[in-house]
């Protein structure tokens, strides 16, 4: 697919008109690691009058070390704003967390989907109240260190999404859910910068996260050990524990609950004497049946997605895309179809396998994000 | 930009003279008040003409003062050291649930390594009063202890200990009194209150931060914590800190003299503050008793408004209050003390404490006036949307 060239104007965060930005309250997520620290940093030299603000989501912050809300991370975030010389608050966000972000991960799971709890976060908390807060101070733009970038067209008064300029490190998937008024309103200022170049700038200013290392898996479950976690949280009657069939309902084996699996996995099946590779391709949470299959079993031709976006708020009736069905993979030719006002269904041009419902479906047009869905369930 | 500090509750700037008192404590007169030479000598004499001085700010005897590291090692020390001999059988601590959390929480840490300590919170009524006849009522043979703070540190009520402190003794209970916040804020006496054991901390009354006392009336049974040397008569071991200890000896004489004249200033920058906030914002409620209080606090909850909001408006406009109690990342948790006089989640999420000082000066407050309408304002109109 060609790059689609766009007319940009405005791209404030990098711009060097400090009179233009002084004066102009930026709200900047500082969350400790270096991309925030960079992001506001930039946004300083930019001349923005930037509040940082770190929020605790989880945990009670008490021998709760080494994920996102980890006493230290909020040292380093702190100490950032110290040596940018900014205003800096801790927002206690936990209870929004915990019903928005974390009884919703633990609650699609028992509907036999997989969750992205950094979506749903996204969504709820940064550029919603986050944005709350925003106004509460007279800021006029939230500013996060997401890897994306946002485009102005000025011929058609339009904000655009556009994947972050490093291929490694861009979140734009992330981002799918973000509106018209929300994207005019927001800034990623490190969205034109590599990773590598965010270290750079980072040792150039001296900050103390230069080198601190990437966060990795859900900040929440910082073991990585998600079966635990939501064993924590599901009473043990509510658990749904079942049969392991094939394609052609044979009983293979059985499982201790469906939160245990993702559409996909093949580790942690339990099953032996098989003579090739076997995926989850199915699972039923009303009878608690986990189905299994191969490879080419796995793979659908298409996918129904719910609370689609259209980033440009212009719903199309059907569009040529490139589809990304997860995070770290690379997008696959499609036509999305309009359903109704908030469903689409997506047909790949080759089957694709682990169609995973609870994930999310996000449309690109080269670098262009034209929006994204909630996936519901595969099409044949 | 100009700086407003309404914050004295959490801490008061040192006084110069304090300060000027405190110098001399550091190289000069430096000595181990534990050692016998000249140099032990002179910084010994320092450390107990402090002890005088605290002494007196609160009607005390020298040999009943222990200096401690501030108010919540005071809380520590007297639940602790009057409780741990009596670990063998069961007994009851009865306490409030508007207590400073190094009350509350020692007590239920308590709770925890001893299953027998049955912890009784009486009910306030809605302006966080206890009520004489609730706390006789709990009043048990196994009550081991009473502890109930003078002055509350949000909302300022003040507790009638002289009505409370009667029935506590003709049951030859201990009566542990928090008067951290009361201090210097209102004349306290440990015999018109008729308490055995009171908390104090020295940066709450313009002295140093990191010391503090607890009395200890003569014949309470108060066991040590920390084992080491024979310092403060054994019950709290370590070199003493010396110029920390003149420090809080010279603060405390100064706040003796002064309450008299500062009373009625702080209860005139207070009642002007809660007249221009009524006149100028609506939908306000007045956490703060308007009668037996502390002069110089006042709580007001802004409907609809988070509390959070309002804190980090005033801060970037200059203005130091406070909203509930920070946790360990720096965020603010809703106030225990709100939610147990009667105020629900939003309510307690709500509400801002302004706190004056000897430096509060009547512009500071008019500029507060000025400026509190339009963030309440921007604020509320944000929660509203969102």
């Amino acid at each position: 697919m060609q790059h689609r060239a766009l007319p940009l104007r405005r791209n404030p965060e990098c711009s060097p008109n400090l009179q233009e930005n002084h004066g102009t309250r930026v709200l900047a997520a500082l969350s400790g690691g270096v991309d925030s620290a960079v992001a506001t940093a930039l946004l300083v030299e930019a001349g923005y009058e930037v509040i940082a603000i770190s929020m605790l989501l989880a945990g009670s912050t008490e021998g709760h070390v080494g994920s996102c809300c980890s006493i230290d991370d909020f040292q380093d975030a702190r100490r950032v704003a110290e040596q940018l010389g900014i205003p800096y608050y801790v927002l206690n966000l936990k209870e929004a967390f915990q019903t928005r972000v974390i009884d919703v991960f633990t609650q699609e799971y028992q509907h036999g989907r997989t969750p992205n709890p950094c979506l749903l976060c996204n969504r709820d908390l940064k550029f919603d109240l986050l944005w709350q807060r925003a106004r509460e101070l007279d800021a006029t733009y939230v500013a996060t260190g997401h890897y994306a970038r946002i485009g102005w067209d000025e011929a058609t008064r339009t904000a655009h999404l556009l994947r972050g300029v490093d291929p490694y490190k861009d979140q734009s998937y992330f981002l799918f859910t973000l509106n018209q008024a929300q994207l005019k309103r927001t800034l990623f200022p490190v969205g034109h910068l590599t990773k590598e170049q965010v270290r750079t700038k980072a040792h150039a200013l001296d900050l103390r996260v230069a080198e601190k290392p990437e966060s990795q898996d859900i900040c929440f479950v910082p073991d990585g050990n998600y079966a635990r976690f939501l064993e924590r949280r599901i009473a043990s009657d509510r658990v749904i524990s079942g049969e392991i069939v094939d394609q052609a309902g044979q009983v293979l084996g059985s499982h201790a609950g469906i939160h245990r699996f993702t559409i996909g996995q093949r580790r942690g099946l339990g099953l032996g004497g098989l003579t090739q590779p076997h995926y989850v391709t199915h699972i039923d949470p009303a009878s608690g049946r986990v189905t299994v299959g191969t490879q080419e079993q796995l793979k659908r031709h298409g996918l129904r997605a719910k609370d689609v976006n259209w980033v440009s708020g212009d719903q199309p009736d059907s569009v040529q895309v490139a589809a990304k069905i997860r995070y770290r993979q690379d997008p696959i030719a499609a036509t999305v179809s309009v359903t109704t006002s908030t469903t689409a269904e997506v047909w790949f041009q080759e089957a694709s396998p682990a169609i995973t419902p609870g994930q999310a479906v996000v449309f690109y047009d080269g670098d262009l994000v034209l929006g994204g869905g909630w996936i519901e369930g595969p099409l044949p | 930009m100009q700086q407003i500090y309404l914050d004295y509750n959490a801490t008061t700037p040192i006084r110069p003279e304090v300060v000027e008192a405190m110098l001399p404590y550091f190289s000069g007169t430096f000595g181990n008040p534990s050692s016998v030479h000249w140099a032990g000598r002179q910084a010994k004499q320092a450390l107990e003409m402090a002890r005088d001085q605290v002494a007196e700010l609160i009607g005390a005897r020298s040999s009943e003062i222990l200096f401690t590291s501030g108010g919540t090692e005071s809380n520590n020390l007297a639940l602790h050291g009057v409780l741990k001999p009596r670990r063998a059988t069961p007994f009851r601590v009865v306490t409030t649930p508007i207590e400073h959390s190094s009350v509350l929480k020692t007590v239920k840490a308590l709770g925890t390594d001893v299953t027998s300590v049955e912890m009784v919170t009486l009910a306030v009524n809605g302006q966080g009063r206890v009520s004489p006849s609730a706390l006789e009522a709990a009043l048990t043979p196994d009550t081991a202890l009473v502890s109930i703070g003078l002055a509350n540190h949000e909302i300022g009520t003040l507790q009638p200990i002289r009505e409370l402190s009667p029935m506590i003794r003709e049951r030859a209970i201990p009566f542990h009194v928090d008067a951290v916040q009361a201090a210097g804020k209102i004349s306290v006496d440990v015999n018109q209150l008729g308490v055995d054991i009171l908390s104090l901390s020295a940066h709450k009354i313009y002295g140093p931060k990191g010391i503090g006392a607890l009395y200890v009336r003569q014949g309470t049974t108060l066991s040590a914590v920390f084992h080491g040397g024979p310092q403060e008569r054994g019950k709290r071991p370590g070199t003493e800190n010396v110029a920390a200890a003149v420090g809080f000896g010279c603060a405390a004489q100064l706040c003796a003299q002064d309450i008299e004249s500062t009373h009625p200033c702080l209860i005139h920058l207070i009642t002007r503050l809660w007249d221009g906030i009524q006149q100028h914002i609506p939908d306000v409620v007045r956490h703060t008793p308007t009668q037996a209080c502390l002069p110089n606090t006042l709580n007001v909850g802004f409907a609809g408004a988070s509390g959070e909001g309002l804190m980090m408006g005033l801060d970037l406009a200059g203005v130091a209050v406070s909203t509930g109690s920070a946790c360990a990342a720096g965020s603010v948790e809703p106030s225990h003390v709100l939610l147990a006089v009667g105020c629900d989640e939003a309510g307690a999420k709500s509400a801002i404490r302004f706190s004056a000082g000897r430096e509060t000066t009547e512009e500071d407050i008019e500029a507060v006036i000025r400026i509190l309408p339009g963030i309440v304002e921007r604020v509320r109109k944000a929660g509203r949307s969102g």
